[in-house]
């Protein structure tokens, strides 16, 4: 077969010939930046649940963030609650709806600063809720600053010459600390910033909606996600510089897989 | 000198010459070009402060505090539910009796998540026992920042200084930067005289019992009371110094004469007069009423600002559901002494960041006239829009 050559115009433009989307997600489009990651993650999630069969079975409470766009977008039950607060008010929803699968999106500017205390106890608490956070180093939705979350020497809004461990901290690698908690029943670190790493990301998605539904407790899914915006990189430079700045401090990967003896997890 | 600038920025400079020894804060939109703003100045060297970016505005008001307890200069900004999450701290800094300063970049509070501007975030915390100073442009949002500095050290408040989130933080105007020595004649180190000194061992806060409390609130409130004249002196102060009066506790403008006022407080007093230039010959003058401290509330100068009215219109950019408007009630309620006082019409307006056009002038007018109009209303609202139960 002849080898296409790249380097020629097509021939023809691009035509779309169809939709390819998951059903719970409404319209193809969204309006966050190009290069952004947190559309690839959501569409996982929507594409998870739709495979554990929990479409008419499930609550996304969200908190602050460019991912809060997709309200609109996403068709499921959903709650928009204050900055930092989803762990808290998904733990009432599962208390008085123990069979349904509640899950939070946050950031981690919404979950590891501002709502540092509500994951820390919703874990402690071993509360059987699912949490997402969708971390890339910034305040993304504010326009760019310094999150708990951001690694020495990144550059954003306030820490213009770099995050500087001495005046501004260190970030808090808070899928390490849950995993040490006993009422934490999955800790995993995806990402998104290439086809092999989305592959992995939605295995761990299935573990940890279906680990706290098998009653492990709680399951932190951080993923990473590209915000070549709030990291001042060309849209196109973003996965790289990802895995060049918090992929150097955030290991992708499983750190605790509390049901894993009882996986009858088939997709592998 | 006379410059273009961002109001953010033109707070951020401002900060920046009353020389801040602290600086904590979280970003929330409308507020973050102003804490950006001076961490850029740190970061270029322009500012000598401890910058110290926190978790949450809950933590941003606690460092605040503790930094000012040592006897230093400090200040914060937030809006909206950054306001609302400090309350509980906002309530023990006045409490304390602790100086430090505040920009409020007043926006509406959620639900519904709203990120525009009405001044519902600040009314949430009137009694927290804070001056709050209300700006209607950028240049007096720029005075009264450097003025907020020397009233709260002379008064041992702490003190809001409020300016519409967006309408202003976010607008471009021409406004003339007052020079660093002048601010430096205007502003003197400061010191503190119940600061914390390990020479001298005290303590600032304490439980204290029922024998104690209510003296504790009473002399809150008899400070409130001194800082009316504190306010008015130190404007005085700064226009003897630069040529420029913010307002002191109100300012009247527009027609005296008129037996209409409008009283408001914030950007909107921009619009009004704007209003009063262009529709005031044909729909009828108004005097117009800008009130600039909101706490402590300036009973006395508001009796005399509105005598000889037959109508005041009281806008308020906040709703208190139950009862209505905020200002609207205190205004009438201070009234109540007044042997002949106004007909009290108050009306919320902009509400969530609804625009506020010129055309409200002679819509208010034409409510004036009428003697069937409504005590309160949502002024603006679309009764289309609504359940008909609710209309």
């Amino acid at each position: 077969m002849r080898a296409i050559d790249t380097s020629l115009p097509p021939q023809r433009p691009a035509t779309k010939t169809a939709e390819f989307k998951p059903s719970l997600l409404l319209k193809e489009d969204h309006h966050l930046c190009a290069g952004c990651g947190e559309p690839v993650a959501i569409r996982l999630i929507l594409e998870v649940i739709e495979e554990l069969e929990l479409t008419q079975n499930n609550v996304c409470i969200l908190g602050h963030g460019c991912y809060g766009s997709f309200i609109m977008l996403m068709d499921v039950d959903s709650t928009l609650c204050l900055h930092g607060r989803a762990p808290a008010v998904a733990t009432g929803m599962k208390r008085m709806r123990p069979g349904v699968a509640i899950w939070t999106l946050q950031g981690d500017g919404d979950m590891t600063s501002e709502g540092l205390a509500e994951i820390m106890q919703t874990a402690a608490r071993g509360e059987d809720v699912t949490c997402f956070m969708l971390n890339n180093g910034v305040f993304g939705d504010t326009g760019g600053q310094m999150t708990a979350s951001s690694v020495i020497g990144q550059r954003t809004k306030n820490t213009i010459e770099g995050r500087d461990a001495g005046y501004h901290g260190n970030p808090i690698q808070l899928a390490e600390i849950l995993s040490q908690m006993p009422g934490a029943g999955y800790v995993a670190r995806g990402s998104v910033h290439n086809a092999a790493s989305i592959n992995a990301t939605r295995k761990m998605i299935r573990k940890a909606f279906q680990r706290p539904m098998d009653g492990h407790g709680l399951a932190l899914m951080e993923i990473l996600t590209m915000c070549p915006t709030g990291w001042f990189v060309p849209p196109g430079e973003g996965a790289e510089y990802m895995m060049e700045s918090l992929g150097k401090v955030y290991g992708l990967g499983e750190l605790k897989d509390a049901g894993a003896a009882s996986d009858d997890d088939s997709d592998d | 000198m006379r410059e273009a600038l961002e109001g953010s920025l033109a707070i951020a400079r401002a900060v920046a010459m009353a020389k801040p020894d602290v600086v904590a804060a979280y970003p929330i939109t409308p507020q973050t070009h102003i804490v950006e703003n001076l961490s850029k100045l740190v970061a270029e060297g322009d500012l000598h402060t401890e910058f110290v970016s926190v978790e949450s505005e809950f933590s941003a008001a606690s460092v605040v505090l503790g930094a000012a307890a040592t006897g230093a200069r400090a200040y914060t900004a937030t809006a909206s539910q950054g306001v609302l999450l400090m309350s509980e701290v906002l309530f023990n800094i006045a409490g304390l009796r602790i100086p430090l300063v505040m920009t409020v970049a007043n926006r509406a509070v959620g639900a519904p998540l709203s990120i525009w501007n009405d001044q519902s975030d600040a009314m949430a915390v009137r009694d927290a026992g804070w001056i709050h100073l209300h700006c209607a442009s950028n240049q007096e949002a720029v005075d009264t920042t450097i003025q907020a500095f020397r009233i709260a050290e002379a008064t041992e408040l702490p003190v809001m200084v409020c300016m519409d989130g967006f309408v202003l933080t976010h607008t471009m105007e021409v406004i003339d930067m007052p020079g660093q020595a002048q601010v430096d004649a205007f502003l003197p180190p400061f010191a503190f005289s119940r600061a914390l000194d390990s020479a001298d061992p005290r303590t600032v806060g304490t439980l204290v019992d029922p024998g104690w409390f209510a003296e504790m609130r009473h002399s809150h409130h008899a400070a409130m009371g001194r800082a009316l004249g504190v306010i008015e002196k130190v404007d005085a102060d700064f226009a003897k110094l630069t040529g420029r009066a913010s307002g002191g506790l109100l300012t009247v403008t527009g027609d005296p004469d008129a037996r209409v006022g409008i009283l408001a407080m914030g950007s909107v007093v921009g619009t009004l007069e704007a209003g009063l230039a262009d529709f005031g010959t044909e729909a009828g003058t108004a005097r117009l009423i800008k009130l600039r401290a909101f706490r402590p509330f300036p009973a006395r100068a508001l009796r005399e600002a509105v005598a000889g009215l037959d109508t005041l219109i009281v806008i308020d950019r906040a709703i208190s559901p139950g009862l209505g408007g905020i200002v609207g009630s205190e205004v009438s309620a201070v009234l109540q002494s007044m042997t002949a006082a106004p007909r009290v019409l108050n009306y919320a307006l902009g509400l969530g960041g609804r625009d506020i056009p010129e055309s409200v002038y002679p819509a208010l007018i034409a409510a004036a006239a009428n003697p069937l109009a409504p005590r309160f209303a949502v002024f603006d609202a679309d009764l289309d829009k609504l359940m008909p139960e609710d209309r």
